[in-house]
């Protein structure tokens, strides 16, 4: 199977065309060779888009997002790979729900799945999963995320033990004894009487975890921050040596607490939406390279599971399906960072951190990639989402960077219909 | 004449104008309900429900009044002994009592939010009589009343509130209804209940009891539930009587035609010694009267509103 891509642009070249063979890029061949050749009309070419924090939801929870519709979501955002967490029914603690992760997402065919497995049993923070045996089955790291790993001693013998099996450990930073609100806490949570959830909370397991890290000279990664206090201690950890990594979600740069004032649930999620203090300091850590990362924590939800009081409602939004635009929109037509800066925290350094060799294009690389309209404002509307969720706050948002064509490993995963 | 909304969610929404209306409507209602024959046909052929997922008889009652004194059709609903109580969703059985005719559904709520999730999807008309820790409109427009009945004005009038400002969904309703009429808040209590960012609502957050009360034309006392000692809010009964209760000591320190107000039930000799509770600055029963004729005038302009359509 041989394809050409032509009339297109390479985000990072002045090439126009891009040439795939049996599933990798290829050198130039002529065109009469090609079984299909695909007018890109101009758009643009980026590798296949990486999000190393997910939710597929299967098994346990098919009702919310099964594998094989996450995975479209995925290739509708223009991704080829993304990293699932494992807070599943049953929980991926072991090395039998991983391999089952993984035939679903081959059955699917829809984008590379790479599962992360439970860094403790049952997410449960009593005894550590089989991290090695989960390592041979094919997991890239451990997390419990959904919860925090909560327990200084426990974080301390996931961090060394997974440092045995150079399997990264992702922590979702919440430091539970301080409360577990609905929303940021702050003049908006007080306001509209909803319980908080304070940004010291999560600074305080920041903390603890580059306390950790540094203390015994392992890597540490840091789910989905959204504190100003988190980027600074990120920041100044890197600076001496700190082996931390982070990243955010696009909600926590373009959304802010005073969302939240309706009650609208699609504002919900964990970390809370922040103050517009915190936003910025979000960005200034995505330009400075603070924050290594974009991931969405796509969390589907059942619509019964979200209309409901705001206190009931589950936390977490979807996001596969808005993440690049939102970034595109946000960050690089804002002129915040640059395009070849978005590729790093959308594709490069995820796969660097998890050593998942994604994002090359050089001849012989398996062929992932997305085109992107960069140049027309599109809608971006819940109703024409893949995913089952329609947990998403951007519905009627006025966005650029539409997906129009995904290839993974040179097959067709996405193609949007004009 | 009426409501701008359909509903009654809180006093945020509520502009001053529509403030004072509410207010000159009750003191009408007043008249009837002193009257030999409380009866009025501003209700007639509507229907009220009340849905209440928390206990209060007191609110209940002073709502089921209100609403029969003009004369409607009225029903309760309450979450023990109903669907409500077999885990039916709020919007489904919101939905269910709004497909029965239903004019006005008014809805108790532990979690703040809850009427607001519902109203926009309901025909009828929702006045939310307490929703967890956000609002409860009616008592700080009955409080409000009682305040205007002293005051020609509420434009430079201090108000002291003191207690568990956290919890208190009275509070939050007093601040914003009183600070829209150009009255200065001041609050105090214990730090642990006091909320981060409550300054921003427009109140002043005072040192002491003593500079709380200090000068104000109106104390108000909240009530402090016995249970937040266990979640180490404050350490003992006696201690925070000693501490944060209005005394008699403390009252001498407001104007000295200053008046007391409580929204009930009270802990005697907690936040109010039983004393103050009955002293002669004391408002508290007239604020039961004032509730049922502020319920009127709610009920009456939500309708009034409906007329003019
Ligand atoms: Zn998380
Ligand atoms: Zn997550």
């Amino acid at each position: 199977m041989k394809t050409i891509i032509k009339n297109c642009k390479l985000f990072d070249s002045d090439k126009t065309e891009v040439y795939i063979a049996d599933g990798k890029f290829a050198e130039a061949f002529p065109e009469n060779e090609a079984d299909e050749v695909i007018d890109a009309k101009g758009n643009t070419v980026f590798p296949g888009l990486v999000d190393m924090h997910v939710h597929l939801r299967e098994p346990g929870y098919e009702y919310r997002e099964t594998i094989a519709t996450g995975t479209a979501a995925a290739a509708r955002g223009g991704f080829t790979a993304v990293c699932c967490m494992p807070n599943t029914l049953p929980v991926c603690d072991n090395a039998a729900v991983v391999s089952g992760i993984l035939k679903k997402a081959a059955e699917a065919g829809n984008c590379r799945v790479y599962p992360i497995g439970a860094a403790t049993k049952e997410i449960e923070d009593t005894e550590l999963a089989e991290i090695g045996l989960m390592k041979e089955a094919g997991i890239v790291a451990v997390s419990d995320d959904g919860k925090p790993i909560p327990t200084a001693g426990m974080m301390r013998k996931v961090l060394e033990y997974a440092s045995d099996f150079d399997i990264p450990v992702l922590n979702h930073c919440e430091e539970k004894s301080m409360g577990t609100g609905a929303m940021n806490e702050g003049e908006v949570s007080t306001s509209i009487g909803i319980r908080g959830c304070s940004t010291a909370a999560e600074d305080i397991m920041i903390s603890r975890d580059i306390i950790l890290a540094e203390y015994l000279d392992v890597p540490v990664h840091i789910c989905h921050v959204s504190t100003k206090g988190g980027v600074r201690m990120i920041r100044d950890a890197k600076a001496r040596g700190v082996k931390v990594t982070a990243e955010t979600c696009p909600h926590y740069f373009t959304l802010t607490d005073k969302s939240c004032e309706t009650y609208d649930t699609n504002f919900k999620m964990h970390p809370p939406l922040r103050t517009e203090e915190h936003r910025l300091a979000i960005i200034e850590g995505i330009k400075d390279g603070t924050i290594d990362c974009i991931v969405t924590d796509h969390a589907p939800h059942h619509q019964d599971e979200k209309e409901v009081e705001f206190s009931h409602a589950n936390n977490g939004i979807v996001g596969l399906e808005s993440s690049f635009a939102l970034s595109y929109t946000y960050l690089v037509k804002t002129g915040v960072i640059s395009i070849e800066k978005l590729m790093d925290l959308m594709c490069y350094n995820p796969s660097k951190i998890l050593k998942l060799g994604r994002g090359g294009m050089a001849v012989g690389d398996d062929a992932d990639l997305t085109i992107m309209d960069l140049d027309h404002e599109f809608t971006f509307e819940k109703d024409k989402m893949l995913t089952k969720g329609r947990n998403t706050p951007f519905d009627g948002w006025k966005l650029y960077g539409e997906t129009q064509l995904t290839i993974m490993g040179g097959k067709k995963t996405y193609e949007k219909l004009c | 004449m009426g409501l701008k909304s359909k509903d009654l969610l809180g006093m945020k929404q509520l502009t001053p104008e529509e403030i004072m209306e509410i207010l000159d409507t009750a003191k009408t209602m007043k008249l009837v309900i002193s009257s030999a024959n409380k009866k009025t046909s501003h209700l007639q052929g509507k229907s009220v429900v009340t849905l209440f997922y928390e206990n209060s008889t007191r609110t209940r009652l002073s709502f089921e009044l209100a609403s029969k004194y003009m004369g409607s059709a009225s029903a309760n609903i309450s979450a023990t002994g109903s669907s409500v109580a077999k885990g039916e969703s709020l919007l489904d059985t919101a939905r269910t009592i709004d497909m029965m005719g239903t004019d006005i559904i008014i809805m108790r709520h532990p979690q703040s939010g809850a009427p607001h999730s519902i109203a926009n999807k309901i025909k009828a008309s929702v006045v939310n009589a307490g929703d967890g820790m956000n609002e409860h409109p009616t008592q700080a427009l009955l409080d409000m009343l009682t305040m205007y009945e002293r005051f020609d004005t509420f434009e430079g009038k201090n108000i002291a509130i003191c207690g568990d400002v956290y919890h208190s969904r009275v509070v939050r309703s007093n601040a914003i209804g009183l600070a829209k009429l150009g009255a200065k808040v001041s609050v105090y209590g214990p730090r642990t209940m006091m909320p981060i960012g409550i300054e921003k609502m427009g109140v002043r957050v005072a040192s002491s009891v003593a500079d709380c009360v200090k000068d104000a034309d109106a104390v108000m006392g909240l009530r402090v539930q016995l249970e937040r000692q266990k979640s180490s809010l404050f350490p003992s009964v006696a201690e925070y009587a000693k501490f944060y209760a209005i005394t008699p000591e403390m009252l001498k320190l407001a104007k000295p035609d200053a008046f007391l107000m409580h929204p009930g039930p009270c802990n005697h000799g907690v936040e109010l010694p039983t004393a103050v509770y009955d002293c002669d600055q004391s408002v508290i029963n007239e604020q039961v009267t004032n509730g049922v004729a502020v319920r009127m005038a709610v009920l009456y302009l939500l309708m009034a509103r409906r007329n003019n359509l």
